[in-house]
């Protein structure tokens, strides 16, 4: 195979073929919006990572553009023939990674997240302690330290800000890892923690097991489960991403249950994916597949209850800013605002544009801050309209995002965003 | 190059003006065949801006090519010289609905359906509604002519327009037209600029119609054993005293494809069928409703289905929007043509597809707007196979030349541009095409814009294959 051939099956070459240039999904593209350019447009990323397989731009042309792109996934959502730009997309980014043609600057930031901030190791015990630590002595100071500053503004500061107050290392050990029901249980479920989720909304995740009990499940938390690799994946490390795909199918392998649940849109719709990542035929793909059928989101296992009642009415004017994975990627769509109109009291208002992007994408608001924030604008201007007191979210980024947004318009103190979970623990939920 | 790309900085701001690789490649396309490297890609957000553009253009003599958002299924956009492509997607949107007047004032960049949008606050509408509305400009329906469905009853985007802003090739500004419904005072430059595909100047503001919102709309879905008999039906209908705002057509091979890709409940035995909007007050709706299931049983349509429910309407059009989605996945190269035969000659002009498909053994659906005679052959091939492809090309040939010999026209919608301009003299004979001609020499004296488009080069050949 030669050079070009070998980047072209890399770089899904023949998928771009289904894309017939249309341009429909212009209008739905956060960044094209904001950039101004067709270059930061599906449409425009798609032919340039042709023109990169036919060998007339090079690997370099691509980086810009691929790296502004949110993957958020709404450009799969309204395209008429179903281009897969989610894989080529990914096939861009480890093509990108292999030329190791990244900036300096884009590099030590990804270094620095992916090699102390995630570490990839013994994600759950160390992780919710790292982000205590870092809290206590300050992300900021650390990132300092490593002198990356210097090379590219982060503004950690920033996110620093809306990180919730952080339990003690002793408060997250003492959390059990098997929750047994007295009365006999709709279902018996494997909560996926997330690893984002975990350390910096281990409150969020407490709330979660209590609700999951309440609507009357059974739930265990896997031992050795780990990072989805969602973040991994995203910034073109695949082998890593594969890695952690496999140990999170065995550590859930190991428990007969019905269902792995995770509470972060992110992390699932990387989960109801992990098939892709095995070829055809074997084990490891068997096994994939049968992972991918147990994965639900939260919101879908809660909505399947029908024998509960909210026992207190929050009266609150509230708006939902879903998850883009969630919505492009799961395709859930329903089951959260199902929920919410359960809930007594609450006036649901929605959002003009829903299905716009928050601009957190992973480390997406990190690493590109000041285009994030571009994006971000838009979504505020559009959530503010609404005149409400809460935004709900579902995904720890976009809950981490939100809480920036709200920040930044300076009206923090009418508006908070919440996570779903905790929205729902607050109007009491009992069995009838 | 480096004189008048200075030139343009004079008065352009760095960040509209593109010159990386990536860039220029991410405007070399359109949703036709066929991708050209410009030179640089300008975005103009200001009339003042296309002015300075325009003008450093033909003092240069760079070649220019206006460019909405690239939905073009002609290569109309594409600089095919190389030189400036002329972004106007990122205007500022402006939408000034006059309610009394029945008008609006848009930018060029306005995306049409946001036109309808607005003139709905005010109980009217804006009726031209190419399928691509939310997508593409209003600049570019202008330059195209662009139509849809209604077009049958209301017209196309050549119906709609009142008067135009236009900077001409040497970058002077001229108004066309007005604000009134009459109006005789010399020759119709509006109606010479809209269709120009980009060739006679950048269009920078447009005074367009709107009418009253019809009160209701009702949906009828007819099958056919035998296309010949859907044909007839379109005919009768529309002699019958009943305008119908839409009556579109798909054949059987659409209808399965459209079931294949995302089951709708279309049904997939009849040869044929054929979906009618009416719109109206209620009450007429009630009894056109009548008159059309009537005709439709006396001819001998197999069933007449009448949604009883607006959201069962809705999933009728919905199926008709799948279709291009859905023969997409039949094979992946789609070549659309729009080829526009009078009402009468429909079923002659589904034989001869019918025989072209046989002859060159190439894979044609058949859709489109059969209540003006704009049906859309489809040919799905597969750009990588060269022999395929080769077979294609002599296909396209005969639709056109199909087209043509029943007295219809090589594109009721999509233009000429690039793909269909080698076939311009047949339907037009040489004295035609050239007095066309001189009006775009007159117009355009140093020949920079838009050039490569509408007008054949000598011996230019329809090609659909990279070389
Ligand atoms: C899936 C699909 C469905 C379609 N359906 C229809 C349909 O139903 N009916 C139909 O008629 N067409 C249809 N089209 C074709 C296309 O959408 C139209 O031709 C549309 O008008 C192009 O608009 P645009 O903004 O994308 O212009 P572009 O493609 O960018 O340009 C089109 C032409 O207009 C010129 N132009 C653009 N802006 C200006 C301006 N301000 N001043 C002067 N010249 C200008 C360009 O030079 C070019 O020649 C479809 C296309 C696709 C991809
Ligand atoms: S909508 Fe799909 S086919 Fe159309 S341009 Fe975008 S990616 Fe390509
Ligand atoms: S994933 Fe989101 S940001 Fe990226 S091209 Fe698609 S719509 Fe645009």
């Amino acid at each position: 195979m030669s050079e070009l051939q070998a980047l072209q099956q890399k770089i899904n070459y023949d998928k771009t073929f289904d894309c017939v240039q249309c341009g429909y999904c212009l209008p739905a593209c956060p960044t094209y919006e904001t950039m101004e350019r067709e270059t930061h447009s599906p449409r425009g990323r798609i032919n340039l990572v042709k023109m990169v397989a036919e060998g007339k731009a090079s690997v370099q042309d691509l980086e810009k553009p691929i790296e502004k792109c949110l993957g958020c996934m709404a450009c799969t959502t309204v395209c008429p023939t179903n281009v897969q730009y989610g894989e080529i997309l990914e096939g861009a980014k480890e093509v990108i990674e292999d030329h190791q043609i990244k900036s300096t600057s884009r590099k030590k930031i990804e270094d620095f997240l992916f090699g102390s901030f995630f570490p990839s190791g013994k994600w759950m015990n160390t992780l919710g302690n790292l982000t205590w630590f870092y809290q206590k002595t300050g992300i900021q100071a650390l990132a300092n330290k490593s002198r990356l500053t210097k090379l590219a503004p982060l503004h950690l500061d920033k996110f620093e800000q809306v990180i919730p107050q952080q339990p003690s290392p002793k408060e997250r050990s003492k959390r059990a890892k098997r929750y047994k029901r007295k009365r006999p249980a709709h279902a018996k479920v494997a909560f996926f923690t997330g690893c984002v989720m975990d350390s910096v909304f281990f409150e969020t995740n407490q709330n979660t097991i209590e609700l999951l009990l309440r609507f009357g499940f059974e739930v265990v938390l896997p031992e050795q489960q780990t990072c989805c690799g969602a973040l991994h994946a995203h910034s073109g490390k695949v082998n890593e991403s594969v890695e952690l795909a496999k140990r999170n199918i065995k550590a859930f392998e190991e428990e007969e249950i019905d269902y792995i649940v995770n509470n972060a849109g992110g992390c699932g719709a990387r989960m109801v994916e992990y098939h892709h990542l095995f070829e055809e035929g074997t084990t490891w793909r068997e096994r994939a597949e049968q992972f991918v059928s147990k994965v639900r989101d939260i919101s879908e296992v809660l909505a399947e209850v029908d024998d509960l009642v909210f026992n207190k009415s929050v009266d609150r004017t509230i708006t939902y800013q879903p998850s883009c994975h969630m919505t492009n990627v799961q395709k859930v769509k329903n089951p959260p605002l199902q929920l919410i109109k359960d809930v007594p009291g609450i006036t649901l208002k929605e959002l003009d544009r829903p299905d716009f992007c928050c601009g957190s994408a992973g480390i997406y608001n990190i690493v590109n801050y000041e285009d994030s924030m571009d994006v971000l604008d838009v979504k505020m201007k559009d959530v503010c309209g609404t005149n409400s007191e809460s935004v709900i979210t579902t995904n720890p980024g976009c809950l981490l995002q939100m809480k920036l947004g709200i920040e930044r318009e300076g009206v923090t103190h009418t508006m908070d965003a919440v996570h779903l979970v905790d929205l729902l623990l607050e109007a009491d939920p009992q069995q009838k | 190059m480096s004189n008048w790309m200075e030139a343009l900085k004079e008065e352009i701001p760095d960040h509209q003006i593109m010159t990386e690789i990536a860039d220029r490649y991410s405007y070399s396309f359109d949703a036709s065949f066929g991708e050209h490297l410009p030179d640089v890609a300008i975005q103009a957000k200001s009339k003042k801006e296309v002015v300075h553009i325009v003008k450093v253009a033909n003092k240069y003599q760079i070649p220019i090519y206006p460019r909405g958002q690239g939905t073009c299924l002609s290569g109309g956009p594409l600089p095919v010289y190389g030189g400036i492509v002329l972004d106007l997607s990122q205007w500022p949107e402006k939408i000034d609905v006059s309610a009394d007047d029945l008008t609006v004032k848009v930018s060029p960049s306005v995306l049409t359906a946001r036109i309808n949008e607005e003139a709905e606050k005010h109980g009217l509408m804006y009726a031209p509604d190419p399928s691509s509305a939310h997508v593409a400009t209003i600049g570019g329906n202008l330059a195209e002519n662009s139509g849809g469905p209604r077009g049958l009853k209301y017209g196309v985007t050549k119906d709609f327009v009142l008067g135009l802003e236009l900077v001409t090739p040497e970058g002077e500004v001229i108004q066309t037209g007005g604000q009134t419904i009459k109006n005789v005072t010399g020759f119709d430059l509006t109606k010479l600029i809209v269709g120009s595909e980009g060739t006679l100047g950048v269009i920078t503001e447009a005074t367009l119609k709107l009418v009253p919102k019809p009160a209701g709309v009702q949906t009828i879905m007819v099958e056919f054993t035998d296309v010949q008999t859907a044909g007839k039906a379109i005919s009768r209908t529309l002699t019958s005293g009943i305008l119908p705002s839409k009556m579109e057509f798909m054949d059987q091979a659409c209808i399965r494809a459209v079931e294949n890709f995302k089951p709708s409940g279309l049904p997939i035995d009849a040869e044929a069928i054929v979906i009618i909007e009416l719109d109206g007050h209620p009450e007429a709706l009630k009894v056109e409703t009548k008159l059309v299931e009537g005709i439709m049983q006396e001819i001998g349509a197999s069933n007449v289905s009448i949604p009883a429910t607006s959201e069962e309407a809705t999933k009728i059009w919905q199926a008709r929007k799948q279709v291009s989605p859905a023969i997409a996945k039949i094979k992946p190269t789609k070549v659309s043509e729009d080829a526009t035969v009078p009402r009468s000659k429909i079923p002659e002009m589904m034989d001869r597809l019918h025989m072209i498909k046989e002859k060159y053994q190439v894979e044609v659906v058949v859709f489109g707007h059969a209540g003006d005679g704009n049906l859309h052959p489809n040919i799905l091939c597969d750009k990588r196979d060269q022999e395929e492809m080769a077979r294609v090309e002599q296909a396209v040939e005969e639709i056109f030349q199909a087209a043509i010999d029943l007295g219809g026209t090589l594109s009721g919608e999509h233009g000429i541009g690039t793909m269909k301009a080698p076939f311009m003299e047949h339907e037009l004979g040489a004295v035609g095409l050239e007095m066309m001609k001189r009006i775009k020499d007159s117009w355009d004296p140093n020949g920079i814009m838009n050039p490569g488009k509408i007008f054949p080069e000598k011996g230019q050949k329809l090609v659909l294959r990279n070389e």
